[in-house]
């Protein structure tokens, strides 16, 4: 990871001033697709872990975990936007967050860098995209090869029990 | 806000919480100089500082009452509830100004005038005979405070933002208010500070347009003075061995010792893991410190409950005034600490608890004393520890809950059907009052009655784990027994495991566990579908709790069901076992592991009232867990009070018996013990049931002796036995305790422990070995056969003969004195047998005696009727109960045998019925004023022989 953060200090280093503001995103998979996190609002990657079931509980939350002492609710973020079971058993990672003061961690596939997304880049969300994702979706950023959804996490955690 | 009036909320606040306490007191001590002026010093203080502060609305009306106050303290002025309840409105219109000031910041709009000018009344008529000059002193005092007060706000808003800049004004009151915003210094110093500079009083004689000091005002500044400079280097003094802290802080504090205890739970829990560790001795010196630290912090969130009762005085005493009724509070257990978190969440339905009691518990004199009770009602506090709980006990002796009147709301209401209702036992019915919305008072008053009553009160005290009883007797009074953690934070919980998911349990609820088999007696059966189990002689209702939860077992294996089916092969292994302790319990568990999943557990949980089992796979350990409050998408599932970290890091979720008994169906009062026994009175109202301890000693017949006699149960080292002055002693608590064997067969020597029955009383205490204890039971205790030496006679106890034992005849072994023994030799033994049939009322408060006397009279003939308290016995004589003979204590509380006997000679039913006396003392005074009372006989406590034989006598002699 540092490695990785001292890259991106380079680089924006040279590019801040010709490419406008910028923002810097965790980047995470999902059945395929990329998601953008605010940086600033992640606290932690876990990998795989011990995750308590909480039965009657809404079925986006996959149970409660144990970080250093602080009980921390997982959210499935695949079920919470529609999507099917993970099929290929993925390690199943996750993002640590603060919400409301609570800790929350985002169920997610994989994840992968931390990138600086300029604002050039950034697009609203295109006015045909499924509902539920354009609730939790704060817009698009058109990367070279492929397409990332920044997600608005405070959005997501609050719409878990609708 | 500004600091400078946040600080002084606060101490405003904690005088204000004194002043309602000192004030009634004060009405009841109207001479007590001390407490005047201190109540005194408190209002002035109040309105000293308020002064500069630049709240003119809050100064007005703490100066009038000030004013008032200081009529009290010259002697102008009598206190008298009228003018108490003046200056409690005072205090009211004050706490009303603060609290709007808490709000916003700066002082509420509002209008005093009427409070302020009947104040004024009030001073003026004392001062009646100079009202002019006084009252122009008045408006003069008034006007040159408005002008400070107006000038100190200014100052007050400028210097906040311009702290240290010095107005260059004269005024040294201003000075003073500068220097205090610049430097934060206290309120103490602020007000000491305040005392230095020239007050209004003082000012008010030096003004230019009044020529002389009126007479009344003088004594008034001097005497303002002494008693406040002293007090101010008290308080001062006080104050360094304590410190304020902020509750943030100290809630802090406590979250963080909470995760070191955990950590040290799983440092433990990792340590029993490793036979040898070098850790194994810091860890547990870690352990130690640990638990100390924890305590150390509990202790600072530790608050006297007082602190809670502080209002209750005040709400009580106008009460009393509004209503016309008197009522004596009587406050015990004050300094029974608990948690502040507890105490902020129990004050106000206390509070509305003891309203409830004074407003429609206790009855108006008039009806008291037509009621046969004394005028003044009784409400009493009592709060006490008991085993990591603190017991609330609100009691008072009105009239009861009218079961009549709740029987008709509830009908009203539609909360049951008259059927429903005509199946339902007293209690039942009674529980009706902690349904939303239910209110038994005919009117709505001002005190309570609002239908928002005791189902809040029940709420929130479930919310913190607590639970509340109820008792209550229509005309005797009304008992409600509040029982609350200690503390929230940590609690112990019981971890049990159903469908591979863990969960806790908090002990507080837990009632037992029972080991359910898949047959034989402690079976789970159904009915259509829904499990009970049978709990000793009850039907315990069931939920599961997986099917509750709605979890499956993670893996496909086979879904054990909530009612397991017989499997054939697990028989032989399925240990048959009711209820038993905890300990043994999870050594079978071990051993049972394999037929586990066989075996259901019962965790036999109780709610208020309503007890229910909750069907558990598996039973691990109990914890001390820290609770924290689950995530805010979770909160609404009922199911859970929150969740936890347990010492092997994994999280697991705290179940919430109240919400289980919410969503299975609660049906708030249901079978409880108590309900039975009030069943079984009802029944068997003629006879009672006595507990009895059976023993066996010497032959096999088992003995008996009524349990309330026996006050410990011990088991002696025989080898330990020494000899003084010629008996057998043990030591004992740090005393010698005599021992007698029950008798000849009982060996001593040679023998390694033996039980021993301790009877004490007062400060006598005496051990009778026995070879072993059989059993305790309820049973009617009905005597058919004389005994002889020690044996009152025998009965028959479980389908056996057994010896009931006379307790006082080894008593008299030990201690011929024991009973005060006057030393008179019986009469004629022939005597005793004379009476057959008579009936005999026995009233004593003492169970002991009272348990000893009564078989011995049965023995002998009589249908003895006991009641524990003469008023018990009066009620008797209005429920039109005959009696041939009383027998009455002397001393006993409430009322004594001497007014028991006034009473009763002035009844109409039982003039005639003649009384015998039963004292420890037997003065020739105490004779006089016995036969002066309405006694015939007089007989020393306890001489059985001479109280059987003048028994028959005076029966005799009544009958010629």
């Amino acid at each position: 990871m540092t490695q990785k953060a001292e890259a991106r200090r380079d680089r924006s280093a040279k590019t801040a001033e010709e490419l406008g503001p910028s923002e810097d995103y965790l980047t995470v998979m999902i059945a395929g697709q990329m998601f953008g996190i605010p940086v600033l609002q992640v606290q932690d990657v876990l990998g795989q872990q011990k995750v308590t079931r909480i039965p009657l509980a809404p079925a986006e939350v996959a149970g409660s975990l144990n970080l250093r002492g602080r009980i921390v609710t997982a959210i499935d973020v695949r079920r919470r936007l529609g999507m099917d079971p993970d099929a290929e058993k993925h390690k199943e990672m996750s993002v640590v967050v603060e919400h409301e003061n609570e800790l929350y961690s985002l169920v997610i596939d994989d994840v992968g860098d931390v990138l600086t997304l300029y604002n050039k880049d950034f697009d609203a969300n295109p006015a045909t995209l499924d509902p539920v994702w354009r609730e939790i979706s704060m817009g698009i950023y058109r990367l070279k090869d492929r397409l990332l959804v920044v997600l608005d996490v405070p959005k997501l955690l609050n719409t878990v029990h609708l | 806000m500004d600091d400078l009036i946040a600080e002084f909320l606060t101490e405003t606040n904690e005088s204000l919480g004194d002043l309602d306490t000192d004030l009634v007191n004060l009405e009841q001590n109207p001479n007590d100089m001390d407490l005047l002026s201190k109540i005194f010093r408190l209002v002035h203080t109040i309105k000293g500082t308020c002064g500069f502060l630049g709240l003119p609305r809050l100064e007005g009306v703490a100066h009038k009452g000030e004013d008032v106050l200081g009529l009290f303290r010259d002697g102008t002025l009598q206190v008298t509830p009228e003018y108490v309840t003046l200056i409690f409105e005072c205090l009211d219109c004050i706490k009303e100004i603060i609290s709007g000031i808490e709000e916003t910041g700066s002082e509420p709009a509002g209008d005093d005038s009427a409070l302020i000018s009947r104040l004024e009344a009030v001073y003026n008529s004392a001062n009646g005979k100079e009202p002019s000059p006084q009252e122009a002193l008045d408006a003069l005092v008034r006007q040159a405070r408005e002008n400070v007060a107006k000038e100190a706000a200014e100052n007050t808003s400028v210097s906040e933002d311009v702290t240290s800049e010095d107005e260059g004004e004269d005024d040294s009151e201003d000075e003073e208010a500068d220097e205090g915003d610049s430097e934060g210094v206290s309120l103490d110093e602020l007000e000491a500070a305040f005392l230095a500079a020239p007050g209004p009083e003082d000012m008010a004689p030096s003004a230019p347009q009044e020529p002389a000091p009126v007479a009344v005002e003088k004594p008034v500044v001097s005497k303002t003075k002494q008693p406040q400079e002293p007090a101010a280097t008290k308080e001062s003094g006080v104050a360094a061995q304590s410190l304020r802290v902020n509750v943030d802080v100290l809630e802090n504090l406590m979250t963080m010792v909470s995760e070191l205890v955990l950590t040290r739970n799983q440092l433990l829990q990792i340590l029993r893991s490793q036979k040898e560790s070098e850790f194994s001795a810091p860890l547990q010196r870690l352990n130690h410190v640990v638990s100390d630290l924890q305590e150390g912090v509990m202790k600072t969130r530790m608050q006297p409950i007082g602190n809670a009762w502080a209002k209750l005085p005040r709400i009580i005493r106008d009460i009393s005034i509004d209503l016309n009724k008197k009522i004596d509070l009587d406050m015990r257990g004050k300094e029974t600490e608990l948690d502040r978190q507890v105490l902020e969440l129990i004050k106000d339905p206390l509070t509305h608890m003891v309203r409830n009691s004074a407003d429609h518990g206790i009855e108006t004199p008039t009806e008291r004393v037509a009621a046969g009770k004394p005028e003044t009602g009784k409400l009493i506090l009592n709060a006490y520890h008991e085993g990591g709980h603190i017991i609330i006990e609100i009691s008072d002796d009105g009239k009861g809950l009218n079961t009549q009147k709740i029987r008709e709301k509830v009908l009203a209401n539609g909360l049951a059907t008259e059927e429903e209702l005509a199946d339902m036992s007293i209690q039942q019915i009674q529980q009706f009052i902690f349904k939303p919305g239910f209110s038994t008072a005919d009117k709505v008053t001002a005190v309570s009655g609002r239908g928002v009553g005791m189902d809040v009160v029940r709420t929130n005290i479930e919310k913190i784990g607590g639970s509340i009883e109820l008792k209550s007797t229509e005309g005797k009074g009304s008992r409600f027994l509040i029982k609350i953690p200690l503390t929230l934070a940590i609690v112990s919980a019981l971890i049990v495991e159903s469908a591979g998911e863990r969960f806790a349990i908090p002990q507080l609820a837990v009632r037992e566990l029972v080991m359910a088999s898949t047959e034989g007696e402690n079976r789970i059966e159904t009915i259509k579908g829904t499990p009970v189990f049978r709990l000793r002689d009850h039907l315990l209702p069931l939920v599961s709790l997986q099917e509750l939860l709605k979890i499956t077992p993670p893996e496909p294996a086979p879904v054990v069901e909530a009612v397991p089916t017989l499997t054939e092969q697990d028989m032989g292994e399925v240990e048959t076992q009711a209820h038993v302790d905890m300990d043994s319990f999870l050594e079978d568990l071990e051993d049972d592991e394999e037929s586990t999943s066989q075996n259901d557990y019962i965790v036999v949980a109780q709610v208020g009232a309503y007890m229910f089992g909750i069907i558990v796979d598996r039973v691990f350990d109990t914890e001390e867990i820290v609770v924290k409050p689950v995530a805010g998408i979770l909160r609404d599932i009922d199911m859970f009070s929150g969740n936890t970290i347990l010492g092997d890091g994994s999280v697991i979720m705290i179940l919430d018996p109240a919400g289980i008994a919410k969503c299975t169906g609660e049906i708030d009062s249901s079978d409880t013990m108590d309900v039975k026994e009030e069943d079984l009175r009802k029944h068997e109202s003629s006879r009672e049931k006595t507990s009895l301890l059976l023993f066996a000693a010497g032959d096999e017949t088992p003995k008996t002796v009524p349990l309330e006699l026996v006050s410990r149960l011990e088991e002696v080292d025989m080898g330990a036995i020494e000899t003084a002055n010629g008996h057998m002693v043990v030591q004992y608590r740090g005393k010698l305790m005599p021992l007698v064997p029950f008798d000849s067969r009982v060996h001593v020597e040679g023998e390694k422990r033996k039980p021993v029955l301790v009877f004490s009383d007062d400060n006598h205490s005496m051990g009778l070995v026995v070879d072993r204890i059989i059993d305790i039971l309820d049973e009617y205790i009905d005597v058919q056969m004389e005994g002889g030496q020690g044996i009152v006679g025998s009965a028959i106890i479980n389908e056996k003969s057994t010896d009931v034992v006379d307790v006082g005849y080894y008593l008299r072994q030990v201690n011929p004195n024991w009973f005060k023994n006057h030393g008179d030799e019986p009469f004629e033994k022939g005597g005793t047998a004379g009476a057959p049939g008579k009936r005999v009322l026995l009233v004593e408060d003492s169970p002991f005696f009272r348990n000893m006397l009564s078989p011995i009279l049965k023995v002998a003939g009589y249908r003895v009727t006991t009641a524990e308290s003469a008023v018990k016995a009066l009620k008797l004589c209005e429920d039109g109960k005959m009696f041939d003979l009383i027998i009455s204590d002397i001393e006993m509380p409430e009322m004594s045998g001497f007014e028991f006997a006034e009473k009763v000679r002035a009844t109409e039913k039982w003039q005639d019925t003649p009384m015998i006396a039963l004292s420890s003392h037997t003065t020739p005074q105490d004779m006089d004023r016995g036969m002066q009372a309405g006694f015939s006989k007089y007989v020393a406590k306890f001489d059985r022989d001479t109280l059987l034989d003048t028994l028959s006598q005076t029966l005799s002699e009544y009958a010629a």
